[in-house]
Order: C-alpha cells, then sequence, then structure tokens
C-alpha cells in the first residue's frame, strides 16, 4: 500500500494554523485597542450559544478521532513489527490513512471555533486570555508538532519500512501521541479552568475578581486531570469505535470474499479496542463526578440531584445499548468461529446477566410520574424501585455488566480452541508471568487496606467485612493460579469471576445499611475487585489456551449484515454519548462563563432543556458523521489496490477434526488458524 | 418442533412475561417488603422497561443465524404468503388493526383529563450560593455548623434542638423523623422523611439551613410545581436556632446519618 497523499492537503492545513496564528496576533492587537469590543455579538439565526456549541462538539469529536486512532495504530504497528506478520503494518497504515483526511476538517472546524469564540464572546476569551496567554501561543506551535509528526509518520512509511527503520517509525508516531496528548492536555486546562478556578483548595480569584494565582495552577485546577485522563481513554474507545464504523461500511460495500474478510477483520479489531476502552472509562467518570461535588456542593448537586439529574438517565440508556452491543457483536462473532458452537449456550445466562443490569441503570430515583401515580407510590420515590435508583446500585450494577462483558470476550476467544494442553508445556517463563500477574493484583487490590488496618481493624464492623471479603478475594486469586498450575486453569478463572461478581453483589446490598460515608469507600473495593479479575483471568488465559489445538478455523468475512450494522450503532451511540457528556460538562456551570467569577449575562444566560439539548447534540451528531463520510469516501479515491486477507504466512496448527472443504467459502476467503493472533493487540 | 420451543412464540412469551411481572410482580414483592403495592409508574414501564425487554428480546433471538432465521421465517411468510387464505386474512386483520391501535392510542393520549399534571420537579435543586437571613448575608459554599466540632455535637446543643423540633416541626415532619407527622397525609409533596439516606444524609448542613431558612416559598424554579408547604422559618427561628435543630435532625434521624460533607472530608 502506497502513500497516495498529494501537497495540497498538506498546504491547506498548514494555511490554516498560520490563519490561526495570525487571527490570535489580530485579536489581540484588536483588544489592545481603546474603547474596547462589546461583550458579546450575535449569531445570526442560531443564535451564539447554539452556534459554538456545534463547533465546539463537531470539532471535539473529530479531535478524539485524531488523538484516539494513533494510539492504537502504533500498537497495532508494534505488534506488526514484533510478530513480523505484515496485515498488522498494513492495518496500522489503513488506521493513519483515515485521520489524514480528518486532520485538515479538524483544524478547520478548531479555526472557526477559535474564530468565533473570540468575535462572539470576546470578554471572556480576553478574561481566558489574561490568565492561559502563554499557553494559547503554546497550543498552535504545539499543533505545528503534531501535524508534522502526523505527515511524518505517514509519508515516512515505506521509506522506514525496514528492520533499521521500523524502530524510527515507531518513534514518529510515539511523537504524534505526545503532541496530540499535549494539545488536548493545553485545551482541557482552559475548559476545565472554565469549571473550576480552584487549585489545591485554593481559590484563584480574589473577591474583586482579580486572578491572584499563578499559570500553573490554573491549569492544574480541580478537575484537569479527571478530564485528561477521562478523554485520553474515552478517544481510544470512540477511535476505535470510529474505525469499527468505517470497517462495517467497507464490509457491506464489499465487491469479494477478500474484501468482506479484511473488513471484518479490522472490524473486530476496531470493536475490540473501542470495547478495551470502554471497559475502565466508568470508572474515570466516576472520579471527574466525585472532584465536581468535592469543588462545589452546589455544581455537584445541580449535576447529579438537580436538573441535569434525568440526564444520565439518557446516559445510562446510551451505555446500555454500548455494551449490549458490544455484546451481542462478539456473539454474532462467534459463528464465524468452527467450535464456538459450543458457547452459544451462554450467550442466555450473560443477556440475563446484562439485562438485570440495564433495567437497575434506567431506573430513575424519581421516576416521572402523575399525581395519581404518586399518591399510589406513597411519595416521590417508589418505595422498592426507588433503592435501584442510587449510587450502590448503579456502582453493582455496572460492575456486573462489565464482568459479563469480559466473559463474552473470554468465550469468544477459546471458542474455537480445544482443550489446553498441560499447563508444564509453556515452561517456567508462563508461571514466573503469572505469579508476577498474580502479584500486582494482590497489592492493587489489598491497597486500599492499609488505610483501612490504620485506622483501626476493629473500630467499625465494615472495616473487618471489607478486609476479610479483599483477603477472600486475593486467596481465590492466588488458588486459581494454583489451580492453572495443576491443570485446572478455566476453574481457577471462574472461581476469580465468581468471586469478583460476589465481592461487587455484596458491597452494592451492603451499601444500604451503612452510613454514606461507609458506602462511598465500597465503590472502590468494588472496582478493585473487578479490575484485578479482569487482569488475572486475562493473564491466566494468554497461556492456558497457548498451543490448544484448534478445533477449526476462523471464518473472516462470515458475518450477517446486521453484525456490521451494530458496529455503525456502537460508532453512532459513542458520538452521541460525547455530545451528552459535553452538554453535562458545560450545563454545570450554568449561567457563568467562568464559575462564579465571571457571569454570563448574555441573552442565552439559561440552562436549555434536556430535549433542546438532545437536538442540538442530535445535529452534531448528523453534521459529525456526514463529514467522516466525506473523510471515508476521500480515503478512498485515487488507486484501488487490492485488500490483503488476514490469513498468516504458516499453516493452521491440526485441528482435532478435520475442516470439511465446503466450510471455507473460497481460496481467497480468509482463514485464520490461530483465532488469537487475530483478536488483536492484547493477545499478544 | 413444539410451539414452545420456536423462537418467535419465546420472544412472545419473553414480552408477555416480562409485562405481567413489572405489572403485577413488582406491586406485589413492593407491598411484601414495604407493605404499599405501589405500581411500576407508566412512564417507567412503556418508555424505560419494556423497550429494554423488546430490544433484549430480539438480540436474543437473532444472537446466531439458526436462531434468527426461525424467527424471521413465520413473520416472513406472514407478510409475503398468497397461498393460505388462513396467513392472508391474518395479515389484512393485522395490517387493518394495527392503525386502529395507534390512533386509539394517540387519541386518548391527546384527550384532556381532569387529573394533575406529572410532577416533574427536581428534588434537590441547588442552592442559591448566598442567602440573606434576618439581615444577615450567609455564604452557604463551605459553611459548616458552628455547633459540630469534629463530628460532634455537645449533648445541651443536640437537646436544645430537639425541643425546637419538637415545638415546630414534629407536626409534619413527625416525632420519629420520618416525614409521617399528623399533617403528613394532607401535603403535597409529602414532608421530608429523616431517615431515609436519600434525604439530608446526601446534603450539607448549610445546604440544609437555606431548606429550614427559605422553606417552600424560596425554592427555585426547578424545585416547582407543587411548592413545598415548608414555612420559611427565617421568620420564627434565628440562624442560631436553625443550626441546633439541624444538629438534632443527623442525631436523631438514626446511627447512620451523617451530613455529606462530612463524608467527602474524610476520604
Amino acid at each position: 500500500m502506497r502513500s497516495r497523499f498529494r501537497l495540497n492537503s498538506r498546504t491547506v492545513t498548514m494555511g490554516i494554523v498560520l490563519g490561526l496564528i495570525l487571527s490570535l496576533v489580530t485579536v489581540g492587537w484588536a483588544f489592545a485597542q481603546e474603547g474596547g469590543p462589546p461583550s458579546y455579538r450575535q449569531f445570526p439565526i442560531i443564535g451564539s450559544r447554539v452556534a459554538i456549541w456545534i463547533f465546539a462538539q463537531v470539532h471535539l469529536m473529530f479531535a478524539a478521532f485524531m488523538l484516539g486512532v494513533p494510539m492504537f495504530a502504533v500498537v497495532v504497528e508494534y505488534v506488526g513489527m514484533r510478530s513480523g506478520e505484515k496485515r498488522y503494518d498494513n492495518l496500522a497504515r489503513e488506521f493513519t490513512k483515515l485521520i489524514m483526511v480528518a486532520a485538515s476538517i479538524t483544524a478547520t472546524l478548531g479555526a472557526v471555533f477559535t474564530f468565533l469564540l473570540f468575535t462572539l464572546y470576546p470578554n471572556y476569551m480576553s478574561r481566558l486570555a489574561d490568565v492561559f496567554l502563554p499557553t494559547m501561543i503554546a497550543y498552535p506551535l504545539l499543533f505545528f508538532g503534531e501535524i508534522f509528526s502526523l505527515y511524518f509518520y505517514w509519508y515516512s512509511w515505506d521509506r522506514l519500512d525496514t528492520p533499521q527503520g521500523k524502530p524510527w517509525h515507531l518513534f514518529i508516531g510515539i511523537m504524534l501521541n505526545v503532541f496530540g496528548t499535549i494539545l488536548m492536555f493545553v485545551a482541557n486546562a482552559w475548559l476545565t479552568f472554565s469549571i473550576s478556578p480552584q487549585s489545591g483548595g485554593a481559590a484563584l480569584y480574589d473577591v474583586s475578581g482579580n486572578f491572584t494565582g499563578t499559570l500553573w495552577q490554573a491549569v492544574n485546577n480541580a478537575t484537569w486531570w479527571p478530564i485528561n485522563i477521562h478523554r485520553v481513554i474515552a478517544n481510544v474507545a470512540f477511535g476505535g469505535a470510529v474505525v469499527g464504523m468505517y470497517s462495517a461500511m467497507r464490509f457491506l460495500n464489499a465487491k469479494n470474499d477478500n474484501e468482506r474478510a479484511h473488513y471484518d477483520w479490522m472490524g473486530y479489531v476496531g470493536n475490540f479496542i473501542a470495547v478495551l476502552g470502554l471497559l475502565p472509562l466508568p470508572f474515570a467518570g466516576y472520579w471527574l463526578g466525585r472532584e465536581i461535588y468535592g469543588f462545589n456542593q452546589q455544581m455537584g448537586v445541580t449535576m447529579m440531584g438537580g436538573f441535569l439529574s434525568w440526564l444520565w438517565i439518557i446516559q445510562a440508556m446510551l451505555i446500555a445499548i454500548i455494551f449490549l452491543s458490544a455484546n451481542y457483536y462478539l456473539w454474532i462473532g462467534m459463528g464465524r468461529i468452527e467450535g464456538g458452537e459450543r458457547y452459544t449456550g451462554y450467550i442466555k445466562w450473560l443477556l440475563v446477566t446484562l439485562t438485570l443490569g440495564v433495567l437497575v441503570w434506567a431506573t430513575p430515583h424519581n421516576p416521572v410520574v402523575t399525581a395519581s401515580e404518586q399518591a399510589q407510590i406513597g411519595g416521590a420515590f417508589h418505595p422498592l424501585l426507588g433503592v435501584l435508583g442510587v449510587m450502590s446500585a448503579k456502582n453493582t450494577a455496572v460492575n456486573i455488566m462489565i464482568l459479563t462483558t469480559f466473559l463474552s470476550f473470554i468465550f469468544y476467544r477459546r471458542a474455537g480452541k480445544g482443550e489446553p494442553v498441560p499447563f508444564k508445556m509453556h515452561g517456567p517463563t508462563a508461571q514466573v508471568v503469572i505469579l508476577i500477574v498474580v502479584a500486582i493484583c494482590l497489592v492493587l487490590a489489598g491497597s486500599p487496606t492499609v488505610y483501612v488496618f490504620a485506622e483501626g481493624l476493629f473500630g467499625d464492623p465494615s472495616r473487618l467485612i471489607r478486609v476479610g471479603l479483599t483477603a477472600m478475594h486475593g486467596l481465590i486469586i492466588v488458588a486459581a493460579a494454583v489451580l492453572t498450575f495443576m491443570n485446572r486453569g478455566k476453574l481457577g478463572q471462574w472461581l476469580i469471576l465468581a468471586s469478583a461478581a460476589f465481592v461487587v453483589v455484596f458491597f452494592g446490598v451492603y451499601g444500604y445499611y451503612v452510613s454514606a460515608i461507609v458506602r462511598i469507600g465500597f465503590s472502590i473495593y468494588q472496582v478493585l475487585a473487578v479490575l484485578t479479575a479482569l487482569i488475572s483471568v486475562m493473564g491466566i488465559d494468554v497461556f492456558l489456551f497457548k498451543d490448544a489445538p484448534n478445533l477449526g478455523v476462523i471464518r473472516w468475512g462470515k458475518m450477517p449484515a446486521r453484525s456490521q450494522y451494530i458496529l455503525i450503532l456502537l460508532a453512532v451511540t459513542f458520538t452521541w454519548l460525547m455530545g451528552l457528556m459535553g452538554y453535562a460538562r458545560n450545563a454545570i456551570r450554568q449561567h457563568w462563563h467562568i464559575y462564579q467569577v465571571m457571569q454570563d449575562t448574555s441573552i442565552d444566560a439559561f440552562s436549555p432543556t434536556l430535549g433542546f439539548a438532545a437536538r442540538v447534540i442530535s445535529v452534531c451528531v448528523l453534521l459529525f458523521m456526514a463529514l467522516v463520510a466525506f473523510v471515508f469516501w476521500i480515503g478512498d479515491l485515487g488507486h484501488k489496490e487490492e485488500v490483503e486477507s488476514p490469513i498468516p504466512e504458516v499453516a493452521p496448527r491440526a485441528a482435532a477434526a478435520p475442516v470439511p472443504a465446503g466450510a471455507v467459502a473460497a481460496s481467497t476467503a480468509v482463514v485464520e488458524a490461530n483465532p488469537a493472533s487475530a483478536a488483536g493487540v492484547s493477545a499478544k | 418442533m413444539s410451539l414452545i420451543k420456536h423462537k418467535l412464540t419465546q420472544f412472545l412469551l419473553i414480552l408477555i412475561c416480562a409485562y405481567l411481572l413489572f405489572e403485577f410482580g413488582i406491586p406485589a414483592l413492593s407491598y411484601y417488603l414495604t407493605g404499599t403495592a405501589a405500581p411500576v409508574p407508566a412512564h417507567l414501564l412503556w418508555a424505560i422497561y419494556m423497550p429494554a425487554v423488546t430490544l433484549v428480546s430480539l438480540l436474543f433471538v437473532s444472537a446466531n443465524e439458526a436462531s434468527w432465521n426461525e424467527f424471521r421465517t413465520p413473520v416472513i411468510n406472514l407478510l409475503v404468503n398468497r397461498e393460505s387464505i388462513g396467513v392472508v386474512l391474518l395479515r389484512l386483520a393485522i395490517l387493518i388493526l394495527l392503525p386502529v391501535l395507534a390512533g386509539a392510542i394517540t387519541f386518548f393520549q391527546l384527550q384532556s383529563t381532569v387529573s394533575a399534571p406529572a410532577s416533574l420537579r427536581s428534588i434537590h435543586p441547588a442552592d442559591p450560593g448566598t442567602i440573606t437571613v434576618n439581615g444577615e448575608q450567609i455564604v452557604l459554599q463551605g459553611l459548616s455548623n458552628p455547633y459540630r466540632h469534629e463530628g460532634q455535637v455537645a449533648q445541651e446543643v443536640l437537646a436544645e434542638g430537639h425541643e425546637l423540633y419538637i415545638q415546630n416541626c414534629m407536626f409534619c415532619h413527625g416525632d420519629g423523623l420520618d416525614g409521617n407527622g399528623m399533617f403528613a397525609d394532607g401535603l403535597n409533596p409529602r414532608p421530608a422523611n429523616f431517615t431515609d439516606p436519600g434525604t439530608i444524609a446526601q446534603l450539607s448542613e448549610s445546604y440544609v439551613l437555606w431548606r429550614v431558612a427559605k422553606g417552600g416559598p424560596g425554592l427555585p424554579a426547578e424545585g416547582k410545581p407543587w411548592n413545598s408547604a415548608m414555612p420559611a422559618w427565617e421568620d420564627q427561628l434565628t440562624v442560631d436556632e436553625m443550626w441546633k435543630v439541624i444538629a438534632y435532625l443527623y442525631e436523631g434521624a438514626g446511627p447512620n446519618i451523617f451530613p455529606a460533607e462530612r463524608a467527602i472530608e474524610e476520604e
């Protein structure tokens, strides 16, 4: 696959960046003029706020795509380098192709967003510039770094495709990620400062409204790091979802089995990355919510208990769709693996568990009721269902859904494999690695109990229970490792998952019987139980099924069309969710530009309804999808090459039963001897 | 294959059983556990639960090709079969009845009723940040109860707060602080149940001060309609007295009721 992009896309991007710098200088000069600008200007027809909203949101969606894709493109390229399999290198290049065109659109949208901010809200931007001017100058320079890295990464692909050159190419890819991440962190500082102009518990403005802090304090404000972490993880998930959508569209338009097989594989990798990013995302979100609440209770109450409380029910439904879709894709995917039918019996139980989680997640604390219903239920809260509307139940539900999704993935991984070989055949390295994984899990799981011991074990029954359950979970992880060495690894994995589920449900129920102070702490134990279960089960699984006999092949390309529509649904849902969270993040500021420092006195100084917000978000999503479709179309213009199927270079290992000739669709259809090697990057 | 095992039958059975569970099972369980046979609100049932169950049922029947084909076959047959007179008549009946049903649902939904509109008020609206009580400006952000030192309140303060509570608050909020005072049944919304972990245990004492001082009339727009009957106690109590009552509320409501700011501080 050869690089085909022409010089003019670079020129356009360079022009936009130069224009951005010029506009900053011009605006700075304009601010220096006597008389000053008006406080606000109006954007015609839709108003200034909606104009900013749309351009900011669509820019953010593209930026998330631009930042997320290089992260896993570099990893996939590395996997290709280590394994020597060219298809991974080609996959990484195909990922990068997508963001080459997207870069110009991202920059254009960012430039328009910046122009609108400076022209429509001059006083607000002046106030921000007073604090952040050095970062606003650094931002376009960082942008140069990112764009140069991106072009260097793309255009040097062939030239550095040598054993000596590839590590340098990877280095360029890493620098692309570094520049992009720093760029995002700088922009995050501006928006988080507007939300929480406070650092280390100290306010950064005096009572007269003068800024009294330092630039670093303004950057490192109360919500900066939670947003940073949340966005890094979310970018990976979002990037994977959009790549999955691209693959789905190409699959549905594929002209032959080879293309179908290639894009089926690409879609699987995209979905895998999206789910990988999805699993830790709730924890990052909870941390952000906790920091917002800690910064200002008023803001926290507005967000969780006030007019935005129903927004979280909408979010719950979207996340439910994401979890169900991701699992459904894996279940259908098992249909393309010979031997996968052994696990179809588990699907209904996984679905029941997920359904219960969805119903718990979607249950509000105060439901929409008529007056007569309110009289029937005896108040604003349902006496039975109301208990499902609080955080204890939500935490429990999401952790169980994460475990269930992980279990679906484990079944998918082993769908085409027979029984594991005796563990001693893997050598001492396997034992050492598993012991290291166990040690990491024990440290992780045990870390919060240090504080319990410091407080005193016997002051409160919940402390004994916390330590006891942690010890139980840790012992089970150790026992699972021992069982693995004794060739009973699958039993060990089941024990770990059951233990994690028990810990999650126990603390969820127990949380109703303790004070808020204790209940909040339980969520940490639930999260760590799930995380350690994921790490330890995966660590065991990697070795457990290594060299296991293959029962058949993966028939890449043999997927029904509805599986591809699920990938498209995933991307659309992720995008809509991003828009919704963007609205939440800004709505909690209410009538403040900079919270409790600079008030919004424009004609848009009111909180829009959730219905209105939903319409604007939908417009943003439609715009994004239209532009992304354009990106995909542009990326495919020009020379059309034959896509390579993800067939490995080596012959399949011996299967337990011979594969009938008719089971393979065509000689060019993709067969994969080892599902694990095509199952994405983490299998390696 | 038996009819029960057919995927279309299972799909319909899941929907029916789910509806029966929500419509009858939940109220029965609610009665068994809480003494109130509370039904599932219509909005929750039809806008959230049943659509979720329908979606999940579709995932169930389509999770593999054999199952999906089995589900689809009778549906496609119903839509395209021209040979069987029974199927044709059934198709006609459905195609006529479905729009009639949609029309009937729309008609009844659009009909005006005499029932009061849904109460969509925000249960915990955000406080205004600063309030003025008896001429004194009070900044609520970061404000703590002056009578609480290291989480503890002196017994004499609690005793005074208890007395003030009995004199002023008991009639609505009850002597058990559970919202079942003698006037409670006549009020909408009902007085807050302080023993419920979802009320004052979720709030800081400064927030409660705002609610006590300003009462129902002081609620912001998002806390309406159906203004709370809570009086604005700033007309009868001093700020000092309000702090004492608030301290008593947390003490008297039960061993697991603590102000929310203590939970955040001690994390």
